[in-house]
């Protein structure tokens, strides 16, 4: 039988929500789900993703200690090893580092963040934005395993099925090993996965000028701060923000531009977002050209009025 | 060190999009090119890296069309030793198992010790020939790096992950993929650009690998319906919330 293989990333045995969307992309073409974890913790996740759309789960063992190129290694062999007629995964860091290994050791044609996944007429369809979504691509394989990273946020979880059948195998092993992870503190949601971001730039003055947008942060409660890239440039905030071209692409679910004058090369990082709102002294700031609701005004004066009011609401509901 | 950095030619950042006549692919009349952002910090990346071990040389590589040799003088005028362009009129739509099976191939007539590469190129925005080239390879990698600390045998890298800061131990050969924060690449001196007039740029036909990647359609991005101001300054506030919870429905 024919599969589709999903790697599905963890953080301490809870899968990550990208990871789930790629499953529920992967189930959605009808092939047998198989999905693998690794990891310390790889048991634990295994044992939630046949509610996800996982019909089978492989648990990689002597893996305690992340190595990208022997996951990369135990992915290609499973993918052989169970007829895979894909592979998918997040487009996540992790994702994204292994799309290029997989492809290679498969020698198959890769694609990074799609948008649109599809199984049509025996097929695979890929949809992905390029030059910095200036352009949609439509494209098909011609290689034995469609290779394709997912964007975060695009594609629904499922949560139907029934618990999956999990068997172990051993890791292969590999020349290159992560030996530390500095964890970001808890609270901190990832740029890429939050499902609002309110980003900041250069009307913000300052460094410490981004405390308006950190507090309306806070008070959504499920928002991570973004930011430009003349802000990173010039010191203010840490280049994991950077919204953008050259910094991370977002599709979240609510995107607020606090400052922001809207570059194309910022548009490129964001204008897939659901719902895009924008704060700007600037009536002409090209960011309203992409922004579902604007407010043409100081951020120092609209923000705290904002913060107060999601707080509010939130309070309320 | 023997050290090379791939580098890729690539349409302003700022360039306005046209559909080719075929639907299938980008019109690339009147663009204007430069070395892709991410590249720049590979190329001063492997600088660096010959400056800091003696007896090193820096090869950059690219596949692309003979002008490139504009961008790769450049290269050289910053410091670097070598420039190769295995040249392909299709270099634009050429795929990455294409491109990375090329590359590979003449990286290892070259012979190298470290590979650099950018974390993308801002073309087709997919990140993938740097770890495609080190699977051909058989070397290690680590991509999206922030921090190198590279000796005579190996290293360990810094990346950023949704998870945190990740500290990585790889062992030489290897593919390193730059990402922002890496460097702060330098400008050509006088000096460097004189220099650069003397140093030879080898050109030969890249292998034909054909794709595998297939373009069916290619579009503009939909437009996003029209949106509108709801008010100006913090009077707007209520008009907003009122909009994102019963209009928008994201609250
Ligand atoms: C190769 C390349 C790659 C790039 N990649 C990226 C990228 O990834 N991401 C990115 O963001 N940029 C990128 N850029 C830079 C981009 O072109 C812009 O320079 C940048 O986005 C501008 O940042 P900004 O909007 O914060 O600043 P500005 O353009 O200076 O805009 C500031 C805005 O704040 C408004 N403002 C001022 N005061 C206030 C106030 N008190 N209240 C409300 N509004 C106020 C102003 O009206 C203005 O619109 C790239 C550029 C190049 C060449
Ligand atoms: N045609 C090319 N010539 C040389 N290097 C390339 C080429 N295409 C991609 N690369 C390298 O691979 C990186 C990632 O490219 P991509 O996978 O296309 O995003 C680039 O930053 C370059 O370092």
């Amino acid at each position: 039988m024919t599969t589709i293989l999903v790697f599905v990333e963890h953080k301490n045995g809870s899968p990550r929500r990208a990871s789930l969307e790629a499953l529920g992309a992967a189930a959605g073409t009808g092939l047998e789900t198989v999905a693998l974890v690794t990891g310390a913790g790889a048991a634990q996740a295994a044992a939630a993703l046949g509610t996800h759309g996982a019909k089978r789960v492989i648990v990689v063992t002597g893996a305690d200690t992340y190595s990208p190129d022997g996951t990369a290694a135990d992915l290609a062999a499973a993918a052989q090893a169970n007829a895979a007629k894909a592979f998918v995964a997040a487009a996540s860091a992790t994702g994204k580092d292994l799309l290029g290994r997989v492809a290679g050791l498969l020698d198959c044609a890769p694609f990074a963040d799609c948008t649109g996944f599809k199984l049509e007429g025996g097929a695979f369809t890929v949809v992905r934005p390029i030059m910095a979504g200036k352009a949609i691509m439509t494209a098909q394989s011609d290689s034995p395993v469609l290779c394709a990273t997912l964007r975060p946020n695009t594609f629904p979880v499922v949560t139907a099925g029934a618990p999956a059948a999990v068997s172990q195998t051993a890791t292969k092993g590999g020349k290159v090993s992560v030996t530390a992870v500095a964890a970001k503190g808890d609270a901190k949601l990832d740029v890429k996965e939050a499902p609002v971001v309110v980003a900041g730039g250069r009307g913000l003055r300052d460094a410490a000028g981004f405390k308006v947008v950190e507090d309306l942060a806070a008070a959504f409660g499920n928002a991570a701060v973004g930011a430009s890239r003349a802000v990173v440039d010039a010191g203010w905030r840490s280049h994991g923000e950077q919204v953008g071209q050259t910094g991370k692409t977002v599709a979240p679910q609510l995107y607020i531009a606090v400052g922001v004058s809207g570059a194309i090369q910022h548009l490129a990082g964001m204008r897939t977002s659901k719902v895009i709102v924008a704060v700007n002294k600037d009536a002409a700031a090209p960011i309203f050209k992409v922004a579902d609701y604007g407010i043409v005004g100081d951020a120092f004066e609209v923000l705290p009025v904002l913060t107060e009011a999601v707080k509010k609401a939130r309070a309320s509901s | 060190m023997r050290i090379i950095a791939c580098v890729k030619r690539v349409p302003l950042t700022d360039a306005a999009v046209k559909i080719g006549a075929d639907g299938k692919s980008i019109d690339n009349a009147g663009f204007e090119y430069m070395l892709s952002f991410y590249d720049e910090l590979a190329v001063e990346e492997a600088i660096r890296t010959k400056e800091k071990h003696a007896g090193s040389e820096v090869t950059v590589l690219t596949i692309g069309p003979s002008e490139c040799s504009k961008e790769l003088r450049e290269c050289l005028a910053k410091g670097a030793d070598k420039a190769v362009i295995l040249t392909d009129a299709n270099w634009a739509s050429r795929d990455a198992r294409s491109a990375a099976r090329v590359l590979a191939d003449k990286i290892k007539e070259l012979g190298a010790d470290v590979v650099f590469c950018g974390r993308v190129a801002t073309d087709r925005d997919q990140g993938a020939v740097g770890p495609m080239l080190s699977s051909y390879l058989g070397a290690a990698c680590v991509t999206d790096v922030v921090k190198l600390d590279l000796g005579p045998t190996g290293g360990t890298a810094q990346r950023e992950t949704e998870a945190g800061i990740e500290t990585v131990a790889f062992p030489l050969p290897a593919v390193i993929t730059c990402d922002k924060g890496l460097n702060e690449p330098r400008f050509a001196g006088l000096k460097g650009i004189m220099a650069a007039k003397k140093k030879t740029i080898d050109e030969s036909k890249a292998a034909d690998i054909p794709n595998v990647a297939r373009v069916v359609k290619m579009e503009l991005p939909p437009p996003r319906k029209a949106g509108r101001i709801v008010g100006e300054g913090a009077a707007a506030v209520p008009a907003l919330m009122e909009a994102l919870r019963n209009e928008a429905k994201v609250l």
